[in-house]
């Protein structure tokens, strides 16, 4: 890294500099040396700064809007649609940019669970994703209520019920949430000051993960330290940056098309009926996004184990780096944790599947096969396979793939093909 | 980068195939040639301005529509009336104003400005009008209904006599296509129930066709708007797309690393 060298040009910056390292943070981000051989699947990071700053910006225009007050919220939804000016557009992108964000979250999780990227020395990167993602989730569920419709009142009634399920202090604890005896204006004042609040802490929490990122440096999907800088490396600008924008484009295509051509379809008709405390829907379904952990949730019979099991769902993943006791951080290299990863992907669709489903009769055994199968992943299969499995050898370095032997996977392949370039 | 788009769109469908499936209905509905479906989806304007007449001939007795303005029939991408039909169209209406300088509250002929008249003057009156049941709002309407515009259409036509042996109770009527399918509203519609000023004849599907598409409209008041920008949106995302692909390949090939 070239910081510790790094002189700014002009006098004016110099003496800036000395008093303020911008220049020297400006021209480490710069600089910054990443592995040449990052897919597609390392643009996602980029991609949801993109998406967090996107919300962050239609969410204040939107709140200049808004009324946060349980008879004239929903209304005043209808007059962002309606009366400002390009109204319809923000909140559009909005809405759609909560599950855009998501979707973008499951991918960045999901890439780093199969190159391994939570394992020493970037546990802390992976913890402070973790607490991301559940700020993330807080956001999102507090978001949904704002509009006042239906699913927003009737999914906030069910969710702060959760925690009645706390022995002893349950029902107070959701009584001092709600701010009264059910959902109602108090909850909806506050929920909207904690949606305003948290995007920022998310903010500040990125800094940290790209902090954290920064020390260690990336992973890769060889998921091997780097050996010589000059020769496995690229420097961020411009190489990493023009690909993170390639990426963030070929996503941006996607985004537009759900909000200028289907910007209902990832919602749920019955938040366009206003709420109505006397009249529950027939279903009451949370976002997609939560499907698995609403699956996980109903299926434990009694309520506090369900609450417990979803909590622990997520959190399980925060012990992921010491679960998962193999040294061998790629799947590439790894055959049999590669399957049982895939199956894991599976089994969280399948969750997400029946959690849109009736919690009744095929659906609820599936879940709780699902359920179960997901925690056997992380607290059995993980321990284990990191004993037992015969991993694939390693290649010497990023930019010499060779010494390995049988390098059958794809991210690997691509390598040699440039190694004869 | 073949294999990347391969498994994002694999992605895609299984998010939105998982969104199709969960919205199935039970009972088929019926559909009609729409022409604000698809990207260049655009309203019909007479068709728009039959359905306001529909509206305000058979359902505005009962239902509402709060957040429309008679300001917006004039507006671009609605029935476009034009603006003096439009205030013709309001002075037909009584508005409560005031209260006055004596203090008292007056009524006045509606102006563009106004909103929509209410049928009711608040929901418990609607209820007792309506045999216990509310006339729900319809500006939403279209958007708050599983099934959208083919619904609401379905609904309207909907109406048969019910199954041998099911029995229902006084002002309940059978409706295929609703939800469990009792409905307090009885048919709303029959053959040249409204008398079209442009000549088209006036058959039940016709007048459902019309005010659905109304409707519709008064749920998305922007969705040519957005149909239009949407297409420039996405034809200018591919081409900067192109433009930073070959950049992206141009800078990368100054290292021996394929992107």
């Amino acid at each position: 890294m070239s910081e510790h060298n790094y002189q700014p040009k002009s006098k004016f910056g110099k003496w800036f500099n000395d008093r303020l390292p911008l220049l020297t943070l400006a021209n480490h981000l710069t600089d910054y040396p990443t592995p040449k051989n990052l897919n597609y699947w390392w643009t996602f990071g980029g991609i949801l700064t993109f998406c967090l700053i996107t919300q962050i910006i239609t969410g204040l225009v939107l709140a200049m809007h808004y009324i946060a007050h349980a008879d004239l919220a929903f209304s005043s939804v209808e007059h962002i649609m309606r009366d400002v000016n390009y109204g319809w557009l923000i909140r559009y992108i909005h809405a759609n940019g909560a599950s855009m964000f998501f979707l973008a979250v499951y991918i960045h999780i999901f890439r780093s669970l199969f190159y391994g990227s939570y394992k020493s020395p970037r546990e802390i990167i992976w913890i402070l994703g973790i607490m991301i993602y559940l700020l993330m989730m807080a956001a999102a569920f507090m978001g949904y209520v704002l509009p006042w419709g239906q699913m927003s009142f009737w999914g906030a009634t069910v969710i702060t019920n959760l925690f009645s399920a706390i022995p002893l202090v349950g029902e107070s604890i959701t009584t001092w949430l709600w701010g009264g005896y059910s959902v109602d204006n108090p909850t909806l004042t506050r929920f909207f000051t904690l949606h305003y609040l948290i995007p920022f802490l998310i903010l500040g929490l990125v800094v940290l993960h790209i902090w954290a990122l920064h020390v260690p440096g990336n992973n890769n999907p060889i998921g091997i330290d780097i050996k010589k800088p000059s020769k496995d490396t690229v420097s961020f600008h411009p190489y990493i940056v023009v690909k993170d924008l390639f990426a963030l484009l070929l996503f941006l295509i996607l985004f537009a098309f759900f909000v200028f051509y289907s910007p209902n379809v990832l919602g749920h008709a019955d938040n366009y009926i206003e709420a109505n405390p006397l009249v529950t829907p027939a279903h009451i379904v949370p976002e997609w996004y939560l499907l698995p952990f609403y699956a996980i949730l109903r299926s434990i019979p009694d309520k506090l184990m369900g609450v417990i099991a979803m909590l622990s769902a997520i959190l399980i993943l925060a012990a992921l780096p010491w679960l998962d006791t193999s040294k061998i951080r790629s799947a590439v290299f790894r055959p049999l944790y590669k399957q049982f990863y895939w199956i894991l992907v599976l089994d969280v669709l399948i969750l997400g599947y029946v959690g849109a489903m009736p919690a009744e009769g095929l659906y609820l055994l599936i879940a709780r096969i699902g359920t179960a199968y997901y925690f056997a992943h992380f607290l059995i299969i993980l321990p284990i396979l990191g004993k037992v499995e015969k991993t694939l050898p390693l290649p010497m370095s990023i930019s010499e793939p060779i010494l390995g032997g049988s390098l059958n996977a794809e991210p690997a392949r691509s390598k040699e093909n440039s190694q004869k370039l | 980068m073949l294999k990347f788009v391969k498994y994002f769109s694999l992605i895609f469908f299984l998010i939105s195939g998982n969104i199709v499936s969960s919205a199935e209905n039970a009972e088929k509905l019926l559909t009609t040639d729409w022409t604000f479906k698809g990207p260049f989806g655009k309203f019909d304007r007479a068709s728009l301005q039959r359905g306001y007449q529909v509206y305000q001939e058979v359902c505005a007795s009962c239902h509402s529509l709060k957040y429309m303005s008679y300001r917006n029939l004039s507006e671009e991408g609605g029935p476009e009336f034009s603006v003096q039909e439009a205030k013709a169209i309001a002075a037909n209406f009584e508005i409560l104003d005031g209260p006055n300088p004596e203090g008292e509250m007056f009524t006045r002929p509606a102006r563009l400005s106004d909103k929509f008249a209410m049928p009711y003057a608040n929901d418990e009156e609607a209820k007792s009008a309506n045999g216990g049941a509310y006339p729900p709002d319809m500006s939403v309407l279209v958007k708050a209904r599983k099934g959208g515009a083919d619904y609401v259409y379905s609904v309207l036509l909907g109406y048969e006599d019910p199954p041998v042996g099911m029995k229902l109770d006084d002002g309940v009527h059978y409706n295929k296509y609703m939800y469990g399918n009792k409905i307090k509203m009885p048919a709303p519609l029959s053959e040249g129930l409204v008398e079209y000023a442009d000549g088209t004849t006036a058959t039940e599907q016709q007048m459902a066709k019309d005010v659905v598409s109304f409707l519709m409209w008064t749920a998305e008041p922007h969705l040519e708007q957005r149909h239009k920008i949407g297409f420039r949106a996405i034809v200018y995302l591919i081409i900067l797309s192109i433009l930073v692909y070959f950049s992206m390949k141009k800078i990368w090939s100054r290292i021996e690393t394929e992107v």
